[in-house]
């Protein structure tokens, strides 16, 4: 069998009918769109068509809403410093505790330049309290930011609420929706959502391209500044052939949204009650009733993440986990630390994430390699013992810590 | 993915030892917080020549965490105690050829194990006396606690200090941005401000031009490790100069310094001052490691 691709929420293969859109433009319509030529006549209009196809994804209003960039992180820098420099005087930011480093890793350093940051905690389920994010709008606010789906659990944030009591309150607000986009339906225009980053890589596009959602009349100041490219909102020139495959992902995301919500989440649904059933003391994460279709998150208890990782590659499954020693640094999963996930499954996290390209064959697969894996871990762990964990696991083992 | 040597996976994939060992008489339980791993381990020591006959480890944690704790198994098995205690974290992760950075401290709990396990065989009560930080410096594998900690005791102000003293930020220098956070933070809480323009601290060395002759090298040397001693006994160790022998520098860590697991980063960090103060290569080495010197009266009656 080969290899089985469940790690979507990293990063998707991309779709063959997004290369075949893209080739062109790489040689016979290689022309950059600001030229007045003949090579470039094509280029222009194909950039406008991907607009165009950006835009009926989201349901955004016009198609100048749509500013390409060069992915989801620029996408999320743009929109907070642009809120930051457009208001002066507004020295605070709402945002969460489970959100993507692109956020987090901004505001950290924006609180060393002098802004407050407000992080809005979850609870076990992950699930933000909207009454003590109302408390915290004020006119000292310059920018909410809240991820509409967790990347980790797939958990799906009630954006839509939040931007309207943000904008109640006079409060720009921004959504990192890399995730959410092409998985759920939205309607933008239908939304007081002023800002949403896109990340092409996460539905079938190519990595490298990425859309900020700009709401018309929401006060902006450009990140980068130069040519007049993208009516002067983002300089530099277009990534013509990424931009048309990122138009093209869009049309088929549309074209593949029903299939998303039902078969590739039948998928999921399948994978995680067989696990559930076949594995002892093992757990879902998140909110299980408010997730995204494609994303499940189990704990497996007592045995750590990286090794079942290594454990599944080698049967030739590919997944991710929230255990502190994948991440590159030692950190364990800030989104585990947020729910309050007890340290000893925290850290067995693991993370399948599906797309349009699984079947459910490939579910079977897994299902078979998996208790093996986990019992044999179990094996090795000084919180086991035989057939269950040992009586009272953490009075039993209590390491010396450093 | 981690790049792990083929002899940890080999490792992970084909645990050795796994699992408690039946009528275990040493058994020492150790775990690193910030990665979330532990690990028993458990021996049967033969009480008349204390060799340690069988070993177990039970590991909660990752592949390197699991292959780090068989390999200390296969390696103290038939050592005595002693012969065991001087297995280094940097033994073990050779034994494997070599673990990345990040990892290293999965090493250093097989070595705690061991300590902690060989202190419970003996009735003793075994300490932990290494805080560990999160890794600023991935070329030289060094973390916040350590690089604050020079940063107090030596009064450190710029990055190129830090880099002088610890070694951290001397390679890549992509952490420079991390230690001037760290320099900012101590800096504040000395009630100073922290200047990336400012002079470097002064450095009390001047690099000899003559090559020195053995006896002034030794009273070079001696000079340095008294100049680090404050340092090195406010954290409860102190270090010894044993033997000189042409370019290397023997010496004996004591009290904390010894058993800690940074001891060869402090070996590293007296290397790099000795150097830049003598102005030649010099080696430091544990003298646990010196070779048996023959003595010149055993050699006369020889």
């Amino acid at each position: 069998m080969p290899d089985i691709y469940l790690d979507n929420n990293a990063t998707t293969k991309v779709d063959l009918a997004v290369v075949d859109a893209m080739m062109p433009y790489f040689t016979e319509y290689f022309g950059n769109p600001s030229s007045i030529h003949r090579f470039a006549d094509g280029v222009a209009k194909a950039l406008k068509k991907a607009r165009t196809q950006v835009q009926e994804l989201i349901g955004a209003e016009h198609d100048s809403e749509i500013i390409f960039t060069s992915c989801g992180t620029e996408s999320d820098s743009t929109a907070i410093l642009s809120a930051l420099k457009a208001q002066p005087n507004r020295k605070e930011i709402i945002t969460t505790t489970v959100e993507h480093p692109a956020i987090l890793s901004l505001c950290d350093s924006l609180e060393k330049d002098g802004y407050t940051v407000h992080r809005l905690p979850v609870d076990k389920c992950g699930r933000l309290n909207l009454e003590a994010y109302k408390n915290m709008l004020s006119d000292q606010v310059a920018i909410v930011s809240v991820m509409w789906a967790n990347n980790e659990t797939g958990t799906i944030f009630p954006v839509v609420e939040m931007a309207d009591m943000a904008s109640n309150a006079g409060v720009m607000f921004h959504t990192d929706a890399v995730q959410a986009v092409g998985k759920i339906p939205m309607m933008l225009q239908d939304t007081k959502i002023d800002m949403l980053s896109i990340s092409g890589h996460k539905l079938h596009a190519p990595k490298g391209i990425g859309v900020l959602y700009l709401r018309r009349g929401t006060r902006f100041r450009p990140l980068l500044r130069g040519g007049h490219q993208e009516r002067g909102r983002r300089a530099g020139t277009e990534n013509t052939a990424s931009i048309v495959g990122l138009g093209k992902a869009c049309e088929l995301a549309i074209e593949y949204m029903e299939y998303e919500n039902t078969q590739v989440k039948a998928m999921r649904d399948r994978l995680e009650q067989g696990i559930i059933e076949q594995i002892p003391h093992c757990f879902i994460t998140g909110d299980l009733n408010n997730r995204l279709p494609n994303t499940t998150d189990i704990a497996f208890e007592y045995i750590e993440g990286e090794a079942i990782l290594m454990l599944l590659n080698k049967a030739g499954i590919a997944a991710s986990s929230g255990s502190a020693c994948t991440s590159g640094s030692l950190e364990p999963s800030h989104v585990m630390r947020a729910m309050q996930i007890p340290y000893t499954a925290a850290h067995g996290t693991i993370r399948f994430s599906f797309s349009r390209f699984n079947t459910m064959s490939e579910v079977d697969e897994v299902l078979k390699v998996m208790p093996g894996i986990v019992a044999n871990l179990r094996k090795l762990s000084p919180y086991w013992d035989g057939n269950g964990p040992v009586a009272n696991p953490e009075q039993a083992f209590q390491p010396t810590y450093a | 993915m981690w790049d792990y040597s083929d002899k940890v996976k080999d490792h992970f994939f084909n645990p050795k030892n796994a699992g408690a060992v039946a009528g275990a008489n040493a058994i020492g339980e150790v775990g690193s917080i910030s990665c979330g791993d532990a690990l028993r381990l458990t021996l049967k020591v033969n009480e008349d020549t204390e060799i340690i006959e069988d070993a177990g480890f039970q590991t909660f944690g990752c592949g390197s965490a699991i292959a780090s704790s068989s390999v200390l198994t296969e390696i103290i098995k038939g050592k005595t105690l002693d012969e065991a205690l001087k297995v280094t974290n940097q033994d073990i992760a050779a034994e494997l050829d070599g673990l990345p950075p990040e990892k290293m401290h999965c090493s250093v709990m097989g070595r705690e194990a061991l300590q902690a396990a060989v202190a419970n065989y003996r009735g003793e009560e075994w300490k932990d006396d290494h805080e560990e930080g999160a890794l600023i410096c991935k070329c030289f594998a060094i973390d916040a606690v350590m690089i604050e900690e020079m940063v107090w005791a030596n009064k450190l102000r710029t990055v190129e200090d830090v880099t002088n003293y610890t070694k951290a930020g001397g390679g890549c220098a992509s952490c420079h941005e991390d230690i001037e956070a760290i320099l900012e933070k101590v800096l504040k809480e000395r009630g100073e401000t922290f200047n990336p323009e400012a002079q470097t601290v002064e450095k009390p060395i001047v690099a000899e031009k003559k090559p020195l002759t053995n006896l002034q090298r030794i009273k070079k040397i001696e000079e340095v490790l008294n100049s680090l001693r404050p340092q090195l006994m406010a954290d409860g160790g102190d270090v010894e100069l044993v033997e000189v022998v042409d370019n290397i520098a023997y010496v004996n860590m004591t009290g904390a310094c010894s058993g800690c697991q940074m001891a060869s980063m402090t070996i590293a960090g007296i290397q790099q001052r000795l150097m830049e103060v003598l102005g030649e290569f010099i080696r430091v080495i544990p003298a646990t490691q010196m070779p048996k010197l023959v003595s010149i009266q055993e050699a006369g009656h020889a």
